[in-house]
C-alpha cells in the first residue's frame, strides 16, 4: 500500500516541476518536524506534488507558535501556520495576520462539525487520564469519580498556566461542572501528586511510577501498543465524556499572496498528509487517510460524549476560571 | 655544652622527586645559620623540626624526647616564618595572644603579659593595629614577640627578614640574641644573607645540593680558612646580590 | 589617565548593558505600539513573591551551609583517590536540565524511589515522596550544594600555606582553625556564593512546579514565563522582571552587609600547599562528610546515568540529529564559555583597578543580575526589537551565545576575581617596576597565573550553557537544536528512553569538560 503512494508520488514528482517553483514557509511545532513526526513524510509528499520547496520552521508547541507569530507581527515570514488548537484560535485571529483558507472542509471529519472560515482542523484527539494497570485495578468510570476517589492514589497534572494539557483539563472540569468547577478542583486537589509545568515532565514522573494516572491523551496508549508492545497504559474512559483538542491550520495574510499556501492546507486534507499524522503525531486524522489505522486504535476509548467550549469562549474567560483554579488549587 | 637541643637522627624525607637525609646535632643555647642554596632543603628540615612534615625514616629529638610522633603544638618549638604569620583579621595584640590560648580568653595577667611582650619589641603603642596597617618589619617583630610568649625552648626562624632593610635586620637579630640569652633558646635560623649569619650565630650548617652538609663554628666558616665551597656559594651569593662581602669579623 | 583595564570592565559592563537593555527596549516598544496592561501588582503576585523569596532564603541556606562543611572536608583532604573526579562531578549538576535532575532525584526518593520501600517500613505508612517544599529544597540543594562548595573550596585555597602550619603550630582545635582560618576568607567568599545561589534559586521554575506539589509553589519566574507565553503580555513579564531584579538587588545588599571586605597580606606563599592532616577522628569526620556530599550529589547522578543506559545508546549516537545537536550545543558551549570567561576576566581587571566603592561594587556584582532576568524574556525582547529588521533569524545564534555568555559571567567571576586579585596584589608592583604591561603583561604574567581559574571559568561557562534551554526555546529556529532542546523533544514524544540517553550523553559531555578544563589549567609540575 504505502509503496503505491509511494510511486504514485515520485510519478507525480517527475511531472511537478514542470509547472511550478517558488517555496513554501510553514511554521509549526517542533514534535511535527522532528525525525519520528509527520513532518518529513508531509515534506516529501507535497515537495512532489508542488514541485516546490517546503521550509518548516519549528518552535517548542501551539502555544509558543502562536507567541511567535505575535512577536513577528506583519514582517513574519511564515505562509502557512500549522499546529494551533482550538484553545487558542480566538487569539489567532484577533491578532489579524490570518487569512480566509478558502479550502471546502467537506472532506473533513471532526467531532462537532467544522465551520471556522479561518482554521482548518488536521488533526484531533481527546484529554484522558491515562493509568497504570500495574497499580490501578479499577479505574475512575467518571470525571467524578477521579474527583471524589481515594486520595492516595495519586494522579499527576500540568498546570492551566503554562500547557495546554493543563488548560485541556481545566476546561473539562468546567464543562462537567459548570460553576461547581472550583468545589470539585478542591476535592480533586487531594489526588495530585504534583503539577507540573509541561506534558513532558507529568508523563515522564508517570512512566517512573511515581503517579499511578497522568492527564494526556487518550491517544497515548496507542503510542506503547505500537511502538513498545505494550498494554501496561490504558486510557479511563470517563462517562460524562472527553475534552476534544483540535489542531489546526492556517495561512497567513502574506501566505494569501503565495498560491502554494492554499494548496498546502488543500493537501492538508487529503491521504497525503493525513496517512502520516496517526503513527507520528498520535492523534486521529481529520481527513480521509489511504491506508487504515493499526488496529491499535480501534482498541483506544472512544468518548461517549464530545466536551468543548467555543474557541471565543475560551479565549474571553480563561484568565478567570484560571484565578478560580489557582484560588481552589492554593486553599 | 650541654644536654642535646636537637637531634636529628637520620631523617628521611622525600618530597615528589627529591630525597634528603639529614643527621645534624643543634646543640643547646647556641644560634645556628642554616644556609644553602635553594632547594636544599633548608625549609624542609625546619618543617621537620617543627611537625609540619613528618619523616619517612629516623628520629627527631628535642633534648631527649623523641618527637617525631608529636603534632606541631605539643613539641617545644616556635616557629617564624617569612610572611604570613598574622592573622589579618586580628589585631596585634589578639595575633601575640593566641600563643597563650587559641581561644583568645585571656586572664589579666595574660593581657598584662601580651602587653609586655610587644612592649618589649617596640609595639607599645600599636596593640590594636591590624596586620595591614603595620609595616613588613612591624609584623615581623609581632611575630617575635608571640614567639617570646610563648616560651619555648627552640625558635626556628625561616627567613623572617628577607624583605627588611639592614638596619631593621639588624633590629630583628637584637631582638632574637637577647631573647635567645634571656631564656637559653637553641635557634636555628634560615638565612641567604651571610652578614645576618656572622652578627649572631654560633655555628653554621650548610647544606648543599644532593644531600651534603657542612657544619662547623661560625668563627671558622667565615674565617679565611673556612669550607671552599661555602666561600663559593656566599662568594656567589654577594655576586647575585652585587655587594662587596663585609669584612671578615670574629664572633 | 584612565587605566586600560578599567576600560576593559566597561566594555564588559556595556555588553550586559546592551543585551539587557535592548531586551526591555523592546518590550518597551511593544508597550507602546500594542498598549499592554501590566496587571498591577495584585493579591496572586504579592502571595508568589512571597513564597519566591521564601523557597529562595531557604534553598540557600540548604545548599551554602553544607557547601561550607563539604568544602572544609575537601579542603583538609587534599589528596584521596577520585577527588578530581568528585570536583568534577560537582560541576555536572549545572548542565543537567531540572526535570532531568528532578527524576534522578525521585529515582531516590520519590514515591517509587530506591528509598521508598525502606521509608514505608520506618514510617508504617506509604512514602509520600518529597513533593512539597522539602522536594523544592532538595533539588536545589541538589543543583547549588556543589557549586557553594566547589567556590568556597576556592576561597579556602587562598589561604597561605604558613597559617596553617601557624595554626598547627598554635594548637588550634577544630574551631578555633576554622574561626581564626578558614572563616575569614569564607566570609569574604560567603555573600557573593549566598547571592548566586539565591539568585539560581528565585528564578527556579521547573523544580518549584514539578516538585512544588501544586500551585501553592510558585514562583515569579512562572508568572514571567506565563505573562510571555498564554497572556502574551510583555509589559506585565517586563513588571515581574523588574519585582525579581528589586528582590535579588535587595539580597545582595543585605549579603553585602553579612560579609567583611578584609583584605588578606598581599604575599602568599608560594610554597608547596602541603600540611599534614589533622587528627584520627578530624579525618573520620572529613571522610564521612565527603561521603554524604558523594552520595547525595552521585546517587541521583547514578539514577541518571542507569536510565541512560537502559536507552539505545550506540544508535542514538549514530544519529545524524544527536550529532548535529552535539555539535551545536558545543559550539555554542564554546563561545559562551570563552565569552564568559573573558568578560569576567575583564570586570575582574577592571574591579581591581578601580579606587571608588562604587565602581568596585559595580564591576565585582553588576553583572550577576542578567542572573534573575529570565533569557526568555530577553530573547522576547530582543524579538520584539528586532523585528522590523526582518534579522530575527540571522541574529539568533549570536544571541543565544551572548545570553549564555552573561549568564555564565557571574560563575566565572567567582572563580576568576580571587585569583586575579590575589596574583595582582603580588604582581602588580613588580609588574610596574618593570614597565611590564600591555599583552606583554599579559602574556608572560597573568595569563600563567590566571590559566587555571580561567580554565575552570571556561568550563564552568560551557557547562551552563550545554545545559541551557531557556533562549533557544523561544528563538527555536531548527539550525539551533541543541542536546536540551534535542531531549525535551524526545521526552515530549513519549521517548522517554531516549531522552534518558541524551540526559546521560549531556552529563557526561559536562564530566569530560570539567575533567579537561582541571588538566589543561593545572599548574606545570615542578622541575
Amino acid at each position: 500500500m504505502k509503496s503505491m503512494i509511494l510511486g504514485g508520488l515520485a510519478v507525480l514528482a517527475l511531472v511537478a516541476p514542470a509547472f511550478a517553483q517558488g517555496s513554501l514557509t510553514v511554521y509549526t511545532y517542533e514534535s511535527f518536524t522532528s525525525e519520528w513526526g509527520p513532518g518529513p513524510q508531509v515534506e516529501k509528499a507535497f515537495e512532489a506534488q508542488c514541485g516546490c520547496d517546503v521550509k518548516f520552521v519549528s518552535v517548542a508547541d501551539g502555544v509558543a507558535l502562536l507567541n511567535r507569530l505575535r512577536l513577528e507581527g506583519a514582517s513574519s515570514p511564515a505562509e502557512v501556520v500549522l499546529g494551533l488548537d482550538t484553545n487558542l484560535t480566538a487569539e489567532a485571529k484577533s491578532t489579524g495576520l490570518f487569512a480566509p483558507h478558502g479550502v471546502s472542509a467537506e472532506g473533513l471529519t471532526v467531532p462537532g462539525g467544522w465551520s471556522d472560515t479561518s482554521f482548518l482542523p488536521f488533526d484531533y484527539g481527546y484529554f484522558a487520564v491515562v493509568y497504570d494497570t500495574q497499580a490501578v485495578q479499577t479505574p475512575p468510570a467518571s470525571l467524578k469519580e477521579l474527583v471524589e476517589g481515594d486520595p492516595n492514589q495519586k494522579i499527576v497534572i500540568q498546570d492551566p498556566r503554562t500547557s495546554t494539557p493543563g488548560l485541556g483539563l481545566l476546561l473539562w472540569v468546567r464543562a462537567v461542572y459548570g460553576d461547581d468547577a472550583p468545589q470539585a478542583w478542591e476535592k480533586l486537589k487531594r489526588r495530585v501528586l504534583t503539577v507540573t509545568p509541561g506534558w513532558s515532565e507529568a508523563y515522564g514522573l508517570f512512566t517512573k511510577g511515581e503517579a499511578p494516572m497522568v492527564l494526556s491523551y487518550t491517544t497515548s496508549p496507542a503510542y506503547h501498543l505500537v511502538s513498545e508492545k505494550t498494554d501496561r497504559y490504558k486510557v479511563a474512559s470517563f462517562s460524562e465524556g472527553h475534552y476534544l483538542q483540535v489542531e489546526v491550520a492556517g495561512q497567513t495574510v502574506k501566505g494569501a499572496q503565495n498560491p502554494l499556501a492554499k494548496q498546502f492546507l488543500q493537501f492538508m486534507t487529503g491521504p497525503g498528509f493525513q496517512d502520516a499524522i496517526p503513527e507520528t503525531n498520535w492523534m486521529f486524522p481529520a481527513g480521509k487517510t489511504d491506508k487504515p489505522l493499526d488496529p491499535a486504535f480501534a482498541t483506544l476509548v472512544k468518548p461517549a460524549k464530545t466536551l468543548s467550549f467555543p474557541p471565543e469562549e475560551v479565549a474571553e474567560k480563561r484568565k478567570a476560571w484560571i484565578d478560580e483554579w489557582l484560588a481552589a488549587m492554593s486553599r | 655544652m650541654n644536654a642535646p637541643g636537637i637531634t636529628l637522627d637520620q631523617v628521611g624525607f622525600a618530597y615528589r622527586d627529591t630525597s634528603f637525609l639529614f643527621d645534624h646535632r643543634f646543640p643547646t643555647g647556641k644560634v645556628t645559620a642554616v644556609m644553602g642554596p635553594s632547594g636544599a632543603g633548608k625549609t624542609t628540615l625546619l618543617h621537620l623540626i617543627a611537625g609540619f612534615e613528618r619523616p619517612r625514616s629516623g628520629r627527631v629529638l628535642i633534648g631527649d624526647t623523641d618527637v617525631s610522633a608529636m603534632p606541631p603544638d605539643r613539641r617545644p618549638v616556635s616557629m617564624v616564618f617569612q610572611e604570613n604569620n598574622l592573622f589579618a583579621h586580628l589585631s596585634v595584640a589578639q595575633n601575640v595572644g593566641l600563643g597563650l590560648d587559641p581561644g583568645l580568653r585571656l586572664s589579666t595577667q595574660q593581657r598584662t603579659a601580651v602587653s609586655a611582650a610587644l612592649d618589649r619589641v617596640g609595639l607599645a603603642g600599636k596593640k590594636q593595629r591590624l596586620p595591614r596597617e603595620l609595616s613588613g618589619g612591624e609584623r615581623s617583630r609581632v611575630a617575635l614577640a608571640r614567639a617570646a610568649l610563648r616560651d619555648r625552648p627552640v625558635l626556628l626562624l625561616d627567613e623572617p627578614f628577607a624583605a627588611l632593610g639592614p638596619a631593621l635586620r639588624q633590629d630583628m637579630l637584637t631582638i632574637i640574641d637577647a631573647q635567645r640569652r634571656e631564656r637559653n633558646l637553641t635557634v636555628l635560623f634560615v638565612t641567604h644573607q651571610p652578614e645576618d649569619a656572622e652578627a649572631i650565630a654560633d655555628t653554621v650548617l650548610f647544606l648543599e645540593q644532593k644531600g651534603n652538609s657542612l657544619s662547623g663554628n661560625a668563627g671558622d666558616f667565615f674565617g679565611p680558612l673556612g669550607p671552599p665551597a661555602f666561600k663559593a656559594y656566599i662568594g656567589m651569593a654577594h655576586q647575585k646580590l652585587n655587594r662587596p662581602a663585609p669584612p671578615p669579623k670574629p664572633t | 589617565m584612565t587605566d586600560r583595564r578599567i576600560w576593559a570592565g566597561w566594555t564588559a559592563l556595556l555588553f550586559a548593558g546592551v543585551l539587557l537593555g535592548g531586551a526591555f527596549a523592546g518590550m518597551l516598544f511593544e508597550v507602546l505600539r500594542s498598549g499592554g496592561s501590566t496587571g498591577g501588582f495584585d493579591f496572586y503576585l504579592a502571595r508568589i513573591t512571597g513564597f519566591t523569596l521564601w523557597q529562595a532564603v531557604l534553598s540557600t541556606l540548604v545548599s551554602v551551609v553544607p557547601g561550607l562543611i563539604v568544602a572544609r572536608a575537601l579542603h583538609r583532604q587534599e589528596s584521596f583517590p577520585g577527588r578530581s573526579l568528585l570536583l568534577g562531578l560537582f560541576a555536572v549538576p549545572l548542565a543537567l536540565p531540572a526535570i532531568v535532575a528532578a527524576l534522578g532525584l525521585l529515582a531516590l526518593l520519590g514515591r517509587e524511589g530506591l528509598l521508598a520501600k525502606p521509608l514505608n517500613a520506618v514510617l508504617g505508612e506509604p512514602w509520600p515522596g518529597i513533593y512539597g517544599l522539602s522536594g523544592i529544597l532538595i533539588a536545589h540543594a541538589f543543583f547549588n550544594m556543589p557549586l557553594a562548595a566547589r567556590l568556597f573550596l576556592g576561597a579556602l585555597e587562598t589561604v597561605p600555606a604558613d597559617q596553617w602550619r601557624l595554626a598547627r603550630q598554635l594548637g588550634f582545635n577544630a574551631r578555633q582553625t576554622f574561626r581564626l582560618v578558614e572563616w575569614p576568607p569564607l566570609r569574604t567568599s560567603l555573600p557573593g556564593v549566598a547571592g548566586l545561589v539565591f539568585m539560581l534559586c528565585v528564578t527556579s521554575f521547573t523544580i518549584v512546579l514539578t516538585l512544588g506539589g501544586g500551585p501553592r509553589a510558585t514562583t515569579l519566574e512562572v508568572a514571567i514565563y506565563q505573562a510571555l507565553r498564554f497572556d502574551f503580555d510583555p509589559a506585565r513579564a517586563a513588571l515581574l522582571t523588574v519585582v525579581q531584579l528589586v528582590l535579588a538587588g535587595a539580597a545582595v545588599a543585605l549579603l553585602g552587609l553579612l560579609g567583611a571586605d578584609t583584605d588578606a597580606e598581599p604575599n602568599l606563599s608560594i610554597s608547596a600547599r602541603r600540611f599534614a592532616n589533622g587528627g584520627r577522628v578530624q579525618t573520620a569526620l572529613d571522610a564521612l562528610v565527603i561521603l554524604l556530599a558523594l552520595i547525595f550529589v552521585g546517587a541521583p547522578m547514578v539514577a541518571v546515568l542507569w536510565s541512560g543506559l537502559q536507552a539505545d545508546l550506540w544508535r542514538l549516537v549514530g544519529e545524524n540529529a544527536v550529532r548535529r545537536a552535539t555539535g551545536v550545543s558545543l559550539a555554542l558551549a564554546a563561545v559562551s564559555g570563552l565569552l564568559a570567561a573573558l568578560l569576567a576576566w575583564s570586570l575582574a581587571a577592571a574591579r581591581h583597578a578601580s579606587r571608588s566603592r562604587f565602581s568596585r561594587a559595580l564591576f565585582g556584582t553588576g553583572a550577576s543580575f542578567s542572573l534573575v532576568v529570565p533569557p526568555i524574556l530577553i530573547g522576547a525582547g530582543w524579538f520584539m526589537a528586532l523585528r522590523e529588521t526582518g534579522q530575527v533569524f540571522t541574529v539568533a545564534p549570536v544571541m543565544v551565545a551572548s545570553v549564555n555568555a552573561l549568564m555564565a559571567v557571574p560563575f566565572a567571576l567567582r572563580v576568576v576575581r580571587p585569583a586575579f586579585d590575589a596574583a595582582a596584589a603580588r604582581h602588580d608592583r613588580l609588574c610596574l617596576s618593570l614597565g611590564l604591561r600591555g599583552v606583554n603583561r599579559l602574556w608572560l604574567v597573568d595569563w600563567p597565573n590566571l590559566r587555571r581559574p580561567l580554565f575552570t571559568a571556561l568550563a564552568f561557562g560551557m557547562a551552563l550553557s550545554l545545559g541551557d534551554l531557556g533562549v533557544i526555546a523561544l528563538f527555536g529556529s531548527d539550525a539551533l537544536k541543541t542536546l536540551p532542546y534535542l531531549l525535551f523533544e524526545r521526552m515530549g514524544s513519549y521517548r522517554t528512553a531516549d531522552a534518558a540517553g541524551l540526559a546521560l550523553l549531556l552529563g557526561l559531555l559536562c564530566l569530560a569538560l570539567m575533567l579537561a578544563a582541571n588538566r589543561l589549567g593545572r599548574d606545570r609540575e615542578p622541575a
